[in-house]
């Protein structure tokens, strides 16, 4: 405690930290973003390696023969699904219980806020079909899920077809120690939900459903399908689930191993892997992969139907089958002994996927980022804030020639725009859904800017404050910004990040003394509305379908009405944590700005 | 100052009321940093019920209540919310009054000259009562206790009631309502430790000689003993005679001692005993707990002239301490802190420490949600933060002793020191 102790050293440190303060802030910014794309470069990063020993090596046999007849299931169910428009619950139910599982049904019920434009649903009404294959081996108080959703159009009905298969297979098999529960589930994400829900005796998003009549064990891990073809290219795999949580990294692990032990080409965000990291085009297709990954978990949104599985304590994850140009090709016998060999590996599991890392990132499906390595990219970034607030403390704390006016602010100039900027933030949550009701718009977006604009026109016009004023408001919104992205990178920590990248530069330059108009201009630039549409833009160009700029301004109100349907369908924690916190201090930023 | 009290209590009233009428009460009234094994309502329903059936509350293991405030709410129970606003608005009001009773005196004279602007002046004097009402009843921490209907509500509005009638100078009150905090949870005994300082500095002036005034002394404090113990005696009898059986004792001070409940909260327990060898469980337990009642002797030598300040840093030396610590006795002593605004400018660490401490209470909530609910932190990630918490209070403890001692030495020695050449000097704590 030396240096904390001694007055003399504080002192010179601390006029060190004060008089250097912009060079420092500079230095860490560019340290924080250095060290981020650092996280890319194949050196700095780890190999993944299974952790859990009950999956340690891949010593199963994969027999699975029945992948022409599971594709003829498809073929049937895509029959039976274009005569009944919808869901086949009575040949599905008869399938099932032809193969002999103990099969249930759920029916489910749901009206959305405002209709959903990209998947054209408002009223939602559906049916999920599971059926149970209990454990022959074990007091079924466990079990595994594997469902493969019933989508519209010709899509997923191989899927349908191979979970069926695979099904018929597994009945035939003695060595289960888990229930294993087919599910198929209609309306995606909103089916799934409710069969969570369902299933956990939970009701956390109002939605309708009946109870469900059957049940296995305690769920342990689960995959979700979706199969477009007969013959595939590659296998994707998806991870981000919602609000950014990602399963155990074993569950990425054994895909991966899988993957590797039976020839089939596996891809994560759709890029292969590529083994020139030491090239440009090697490095920059691993941060591409990267940023993918980023910009998905900062979405907050369940990329597959595996992503409500994460809220319950579930290890989940999404296997697409891609179908591309490439000369390697895959059949449905192949998925099948992949799967078969994944889930017997489940099956071995002794406890739940905890031994392995939770936070990571992937620039490859064989290599990972871990917390401790990503973290400090956002401590350089977040050390910006405390050193901007020890500043500002330093200069509140000597009271330098006391002017006239040197009477220290009051609460009352400090509260007024904490409580009006969260004011605004509440009516930025609240309008969207409420003015829907009386909008004709499909979505309404012009509410929302009012909100803003006037919002911002009240700031500039009104904020009378003295010098010491500004400075104890931007020390608290300093403050408050960074315990604010502490915790939001805690838990999403692509969201943390993207954020402190834009907002740390505002929070630490913003003075009233700055040219006016520029810094207004830098400010609305680096707007987390503005944040938003970047990253709309950016995500597009990592997917290599750059659009225009007319597509991208659709594209990113479609994003905001996707982002308040995910808050309010399945509970997703970025729409509220965007408008009711994160803007209201983007506001007292602005507020400094116009300070007179 | 009667009208800003007024509006003060009714904001604070109309908080707690709105508060309590919404959801979030339920959510909050679950969250372990702000109920206790000890002092969660949940637990008191369930011990009424009991009570109710005619069983023994204590014959689960969920009760924790002493017998006077299971017999309190017996009474009350329909009442809850209004019984829990009035202990907290009790407390502060008493907090209130107590500290215009307080005489930090301008002997002037005494002091070097250059040392006023170290003495408060009776303006600043006059604001305090009201501040330290505000910072208790404004305190978030408080209003989270309060909307969890957490009883620690109660055990803060017993001692402030015992340091209110000891500043008053009542004896018998004192003693009573001391053993009252006694008899709620065991930690408040260090506060006798007070008694040591209280006559002395009283009686310093009444004395003749040095043994009379020695005489007096002892005399002093056997009678408060008696008084102590005889209503500690009257209410351990009270209590037994209630219930029919001594089954309290072990399930309320057993249970307080020997921490079996390693429900994670805020406080240093839980995490060692849950990682420790069970054979090792009664040493660190006794170093555990001895740790809370062994500041009392040096404290109470060192701030012998100083009774409140000796009370301030015994309260949150328990609350750090304590084997169940909530964010509620945490606000007991933040109460203290305005009293001390003459300390600001010796304090050192204060914005780290307070940026600690506004941190922590954020991330609690966030690791609690990783761990328990997202599954992916675990419980070393909550203890961390638990720690942390508890250095930063630590550091802020200790930097309020700093700067009361640093200035007790100025007083003395005058605030710019010279070296011998007449050149300015520093102060080097090492």
């Amino acid at each position: 405690m030396g240096l904390l102790s001694d007055p003399n050293r504080r002192r010179a440190l601390i006029s060190l930290l004060t008089r250097l303060n912009t060079p420092i802030c500079i230095v860490c910014y560019m340290a924080g973003v250095a060290w981020f794309m650092g996280l890319a470069f194949e050196p700095f990063t780890l190999r993944t390696y299974m952790s859990e020993n009950a999956m340690g090596s891949t010593m199963v046999e994969e027999r699975f023969p029945a992948g022409e007849r599971a594709l003829a299931t498809g073929r049937e169910f895509s029959a039976h699904k274009k005569r009944t428009g919808g869901m086949p619950v009575e040949w599905l139910m008869k399938t099932m219980q032809a193969k002999g599982l103990e099969v249930f049904t759920q029916r489910f019920s749901r009206t959305l806020p405002f209709p959903d434009e990209n998947k054209e649903r408002y009223m939602v009404r559906g049916t999920n079909v599971y059926g149970i294959l209990r454990a022959p081996r074990a007091p079924r108080t466990e079990a595994l899920v594997l469902s493969a959703p019933c989508s519209p159009g010709d899509n997923n009905n191989q899927a349908v077809g191979l979970l069926l298969g695979l099904a018929e297979y597994f009945r035939n098999q003695i060595y289960w120690a888990k229930d294993i529960i087919f599910l198929v589930n209609e309306h995606d994400l909103i089916g799934m939900q409710a069969w969570l829900e369902g299933y956990h005796h939970t009701n956390t998003t109002g939605m309708d459903w009946s109870p469900l009549q059957g049940r296995g064990g305690s769920i342990q891990a689960a995959l979700s399908l979706e199969l477009s073809s007969d013959i595939i290219t590659s296998l994707d795999l998806v991870l981000e689930g919602l609000n950014g949580q990602l399963p155990n990294l074993d569950l990425a692990n054994l895909f991966y191993a899988f993957c590797q032990k039976i020839g089939v080409l596996c891809t994560i965000q759709g890029k292969l892997q590529r083994n020139d990291w030491d090239s440009v085009s090697g490095y920059s297709h691993a941060v591409q992969t990267m940023m993918l990954m980023v910009m998905k978990q900062a979405s907050g949104r369940p990329w597959g139907d595996h992503g409500l599985f994460l809220r319950y304590h579930i290890e989940a994850a999404t296997i697409k089958g891609v179908n591309s140009f490439r000369q390697y090709k895959t059949d449905a016998t192949t998925i099948g002994r992949l799967l078969e060999g994944m889930y017997r590996k489940l099956n071995n599991l002794l406890e739940r996927l905890h031994q392995s890392y939770f936070f990571y990132l992937m620039p490859s499906l064989s290599h990972f980022v871990s917390i401790g390595y990503y973290m400090p990219a956002f401590g350089l970034l977040a050390v910006i804030l405390l050193l901007r607030a020890l500043d500002l403390w330093v200069q509140l704390s000597t009271p330098p020639q006391r002017t006239e006016d040197g009477s220290s602010p009051g609460v009352l100039s400090l509260l007024t725009p904490l409580v009006i900027s969260h004011l605004t933030g509440v009516a930025l949550y609240m309008l969207p859904i409420r003015f829907q009701e009386m909008a004709v718009e499909h979505f309404p977006v012009s509410e929302t800017e009012a909100v803003v604009l006037t919002a911002i026109a009240v700031y500039t016009l009104l904020s009378p404050g003295t010098e010491q004023g500004w400075r104890v408001l931007k020390l608290v919104a300093v403050l408050y910004l960074a315990v604010l992205l502490g915790c939001t990178a805690l838990i999403n920590f692509s969201l943390g990040f993207i954020l402190a990248l834009t907002l740390v530069p505002v929070a630490a330059f913003v003075t009233p003394h700055v040219p006016k108009v520029l810094s207004a201009f830098i400010l609305v630039i680096l707007s987390p509305a503005c944040t938003l549409l970047f990253s709309v833009f950016f995500f597009q160009e990592l997917q290599e379908m750059p659009i225009s700029f007319q597509d991208g301004w659709l594209l990113f109100l479609s994003v905001i009405s996707q982002g308040i349907l995910d808050h309010s369908l399945y509970g997703s924690l970025v729409y509220p944590l965007i408008t009711l916190l994160v803007y209201p201090c983007w506001l007292l930023f602005w507020n400094i700005l116009f300070w007179n | 100052m009667a009208a800003p009290l007024t509006l003060l209590l009714l904001v604070a009233v109309t908080v707690r009321a709105a508060l309590f009428r919404s959801s979030l009460s339920e959510l909050i009234s679950e969250r372990v940093e702000v109920v206790s094994p000890l002092t969660a309502w949940k637990r008191v329903i369930e011990g009424l019920a009991l009570l109710d059936l005619g069983v023994s509350p204590y014959s689960g293991d969920v009760f924790h209540e002493t017998p006077l405030t299971i017999y309190l709410f017996h009474f009350l129970v329909d009442y809850a919310e209004v019984t829990f606003m009035v202990s907290v608005a009790g407390s502060s009001v008493f907090s209130d009054y107590l500290f215009r009773k307080q005489k930090f005196a301008l002997e002037a004279d005494r002091y070097p000259l250059d040392c006023l602007e170290l003495i408060r002046s009776p303006k600043e004097m006059y604001y305090i009562p009201l501040k330290v009402a505000m910072f208790y009843l404004l305190n978030p921490f408080t209003i989270l206790s309060c909307v969890a209907k957490s009883t620690c509500g109660l055990n803060n509005a017993i001692i402030a009631l015992f340091i209110l009638s000891t500043i008053k100078g009542n004896v018998l009150l004192s003693a009573i309502f001391l053993s009252l905090a006694t008899y709620q949870s065991i930690y408040p005994l260090t506060l006798s430790a007070l008694l040591t300082s209280v006559p002395l500095s009283c009686l310093i002036n009444l004395c003749v000689t040095q043994w009379i005034c020695v005489f007096l002394f002892w005399w002093f404090i056997v009678q408060y003993a008696f008084m102590y113990l005889g209503s500690l005696f009257v209410i351990i009898c009270l209590s037994f005679f209630l219930l029919g059986s001594w089954d309290y004792l072990p399930s309320v001070y057993g249970f307080i001692l020997s921490v079996p409940d390693l429900t994670p909260n805020i406080g240093l327990f839980w995490y060692f005993f849950a990682e420790m060898f069970e054979h090792f469980r009664l040493f660190f337990l006794c170093v555990f707990q001895i740790n809370v009642f062994f500041y009392t002797i040096p404290l109470s030598i060192k701030l012998k002239e100083h009774p409140v300040f000796l009370i301030f840093m015994q309260l949150a030396v328990i609350s750090i301490f304590k084997s169940y610590p909530t964010v509620g006795d945490i606000s007991l002593y933040m109460a203290f802190l305005p009293v001390w605004s003459h300390l600001h400018r010796f304090l050192r660490n204060i914005f780290l420490v307070s940026c600690v401490l506004l941190a922590c209470s954020a991330l609690f909530p966030v690791l609690w949600h990783l761990w328990i609910y997202a599954g992916s932190a675990n419980s070393n990630f909550y203890y961390a933060i638990t720690l942390l918490f508890n250095v930063a209070q630590i550091l802020l403890v200790s930097d309020y002793f700093y700067a009361f001692l640093r200035r007790e030495h100025h007083l003395t020695y005058g605030l710019y020191l010279k070296r011998k050449d007449g050149s300015e000097a520093t102060l080097v704590l090492k």
